[in-house]
């Protein structure tokens, strides 16, 4: 089968593999129909997370068919077509049977903090992803989630991660009725994030980003005000100064461990590596929130550490809330906004790339070339 | 400043609003319908080679990834790494040192194969010339300029070194 081949940093081949095999009583292989190259595979396709092993395949947003299914498999059946969840999860640990589907605790041997997650390295449990024509999936009878009729492809393959994730930063925020939200990180999750926050009855939302194409976008999408910190001398200031001195209820971190905007924080966190990407989002979201507020955090970042302002937050009696995002538990309120209209994921894609070409894929998703902001990869079956 | 947007104007404002109807309020909670597990503990996925575990970890886990197995020698020094806990640096940096090791054994063995890794095409640069093709001939004249620097320096060096023949 064709699969994406990670060769190192910046440097990533569309090759010939074998097809996956059923390898546990619980596991299905699915044809793939649609992956999306997501904004924290940059962190991999950059070298950045460690145990990225030469020979990965990436990809943890899918959809596709059911091709073969194991011994032990009740809930699924060959010709499914499903959106497979980011997560990997076993559905009977402690963290599943309470929904928390990002946490499972049976599904990577190599790290406890994190669960199993499709093609994103060994330290997030070693599994190729779905940027392939065939992809293992490990406990279909939990992951998987068949596709209503009326739901479109590619906004499917937006549910299996980035919307989820945005909506779950805007909850983990706890946004109430009239509350202020700022958004850092105008991204797919960052987008996402700000269409949520009004779901959740936010009274004002703001996006902040370095690139115009996107809060161009962002203002369109989530009709919300978008400003370019690039044009600030101190964006925690300018923050501050349009939320009457006081900053927001809510902020959110929808960037991650590449964050633009310290000279400091990208030296040590992304050049150097002395933590664990650059946390800049972070020290403005806790320097930018009202005190008694919430910092919400689903920028993904390495397993050390980070220099993030800890005595602000301790003085400021903030809440910082994160987590990897619980798709399945989300999914069937997320299908119904998509249903009533109230959100068309879709919009957000820009590029529909063949698989065969995915390495000038992945070079125009990071280096946000032709107005990127969401790359689709189609496998060779799906061209048509 | 614009800060006047209308929440009546915003499609589906306000459609959550309910705090105690959010699909991951309480954030523990376990689901009516159950969770598609038929199993009170999974059966354990067959181990055909060597997993790495975490030694915050009793026993392996009962799935997981079949994605290259370690070998050679950064094989040997993720071993070497799987020796520390995940909240020691003995952990995480020799694993971001085999990584870089991955790297080069990944191009000797594309070499062994008798495949020559093309690397502008693996890094997708032709992208970078269709859509920014400004800044792609600047980097590719300084790039031909650095490495075209390298033999000039070095018969520049050479010969003024050269002892004059009598």
């Amino acid at each position: 089968m064709l699969a994406m081949d990670y060769r190192g940093p910046y440097r990533v081949r569309a090759v010939q593999k074998s097809t996956p095999d059923i390898e546990h009583p619980n596991d299905a292989i699915i044809r793939v129909t649609r992956s999306c190259i997501c904004g924290s595979d940059l962190h991999l396709y950059h070298g950045l997370v460690p145990d990225t092993r030469v020979g990965t395949t990436f990809g943890h947003e899918f959809t596709g068919v059911v091709e073969e299914v194991g011994s032990s498999v009740q809930n699924l059946k060959v010709g499914d077509h499903v959106l497979v969840p980011f997560n990997i999860s076993c559905g009977s640990c402690l963290y599943c049977q309470n929904q928390l589907y990002g946490n499972c605790h049976e599904v990577n041997p190599g790290a406890t903090a994190v669960g199993g997650i499709y093609g994103y390295s060994h330290t997030a449990g070693g599994y190729d992803g779905g940027q392939a024509e065939y992809v293992r999936v490990p406990f279909a009878d939990v992951g998987p989630y068949k596709i209503p009729h009326d739901l479109d492809l590619d906004d499917a393959v937006l549910l299996t991660d980035v919307f989820p994730t945005g909506y779950q930063a805007a909850e983990m925020g706890g946004v109430k009725e009239g509350d202020t939200v700022i958004i850092f990180g105008a991204g797919p999750v960052g987008i996402f994030a700000a269409k949520s926050a009004w779901l959740l009855g936010a009274s004002r939302v703001i996006v902040i980003d370095q690139l115009d194409y996107r809060l161009e976008f962002v203002k369109r999408f989530a009709q919300c005000e978008a400003y370019n910190f690039r044009e600030m001398e101190d964006p925690v200031v300018f923050l501050k100064k349009i939320t009457d001195w006081q900053g927001a209820d809510v902020c959110i971190d929808a960037v991650g461990a590449e964050a633009a905007g310290s000279a400091m924080q990208r030296l040590t966190g992304v050049k150097l590596k002395w933590q664990a990407g650059s946390a800049i989002a972070v020290q403005w979201a806790i320097n930018s929130v009202k005190k008694g507020g919430v910092v919400s955090i689903v920028g993904v970042y390495g397993p050390t550490g980070n220099l993030i302002p800890l005595g602000n937050a301790v003085n400021k009696g903030i809440t910082i809330r994160m987590n990897q995002a619980s798709v399945k538990r989300h999914l069937p309120r997320l299908i119904e906004h998509i249903q009533a209209g109230r959100i068309k994921p879709s919009e957000i894609i820009t590029h529909k790339i063949p698989l065969e070409e995915v390495a000038e894929a992945y070079h125009i998703f990071s280096s946000k070339l032709d107005n990127c902001i969401k790359t689709i990869l189609v496998p060779p079956s799906e061209m048509h | 400043m614009n800060h006047e947007i209308r929440t009546s104007e915003v499609k589906g404002w306000g459609a959550d609003k309910n705090p105690l109807d959010r699909p991951a309020y309480p954030m523990w909670h376990q689901p009516e319908e159950g969770t598609g597990a038929h199993w009170i503990e999974p059966e354990k996925q067959e181990m055909k080679f060597t997993v790495l575990k975490s030694i915050e970890r009793p026993a392996m886990t009962s799935a997981f990834g079949t994605s290259v197995p370690p070998s050679g020698l950064s094989g040997a020094i993720r071993k070497f790494a799987f020796k520390y806990s995940e909240s020691s640096f003995g952990h995480w940096i020799p694993l971001l040192i085999a990584d870089r090791v991955d790297m080069v054994e990944g191009v000797l063995d594309d070499l062994k194969h008798g495949h020559i890794p093309n690397v502008f095409k693996e890094m997708g640069l032709k992208s970078e010339f269709k859509y920014n093709r400004k800044s792609a001939i600047k980097k590719t004249m300084v790039g031909a300029l650095m490495l075209g620097a390298v033999p000039l320096l070095y018969t520049y060096l050479r010969r003024k070194h050269a002892r004059p023949i009598n």
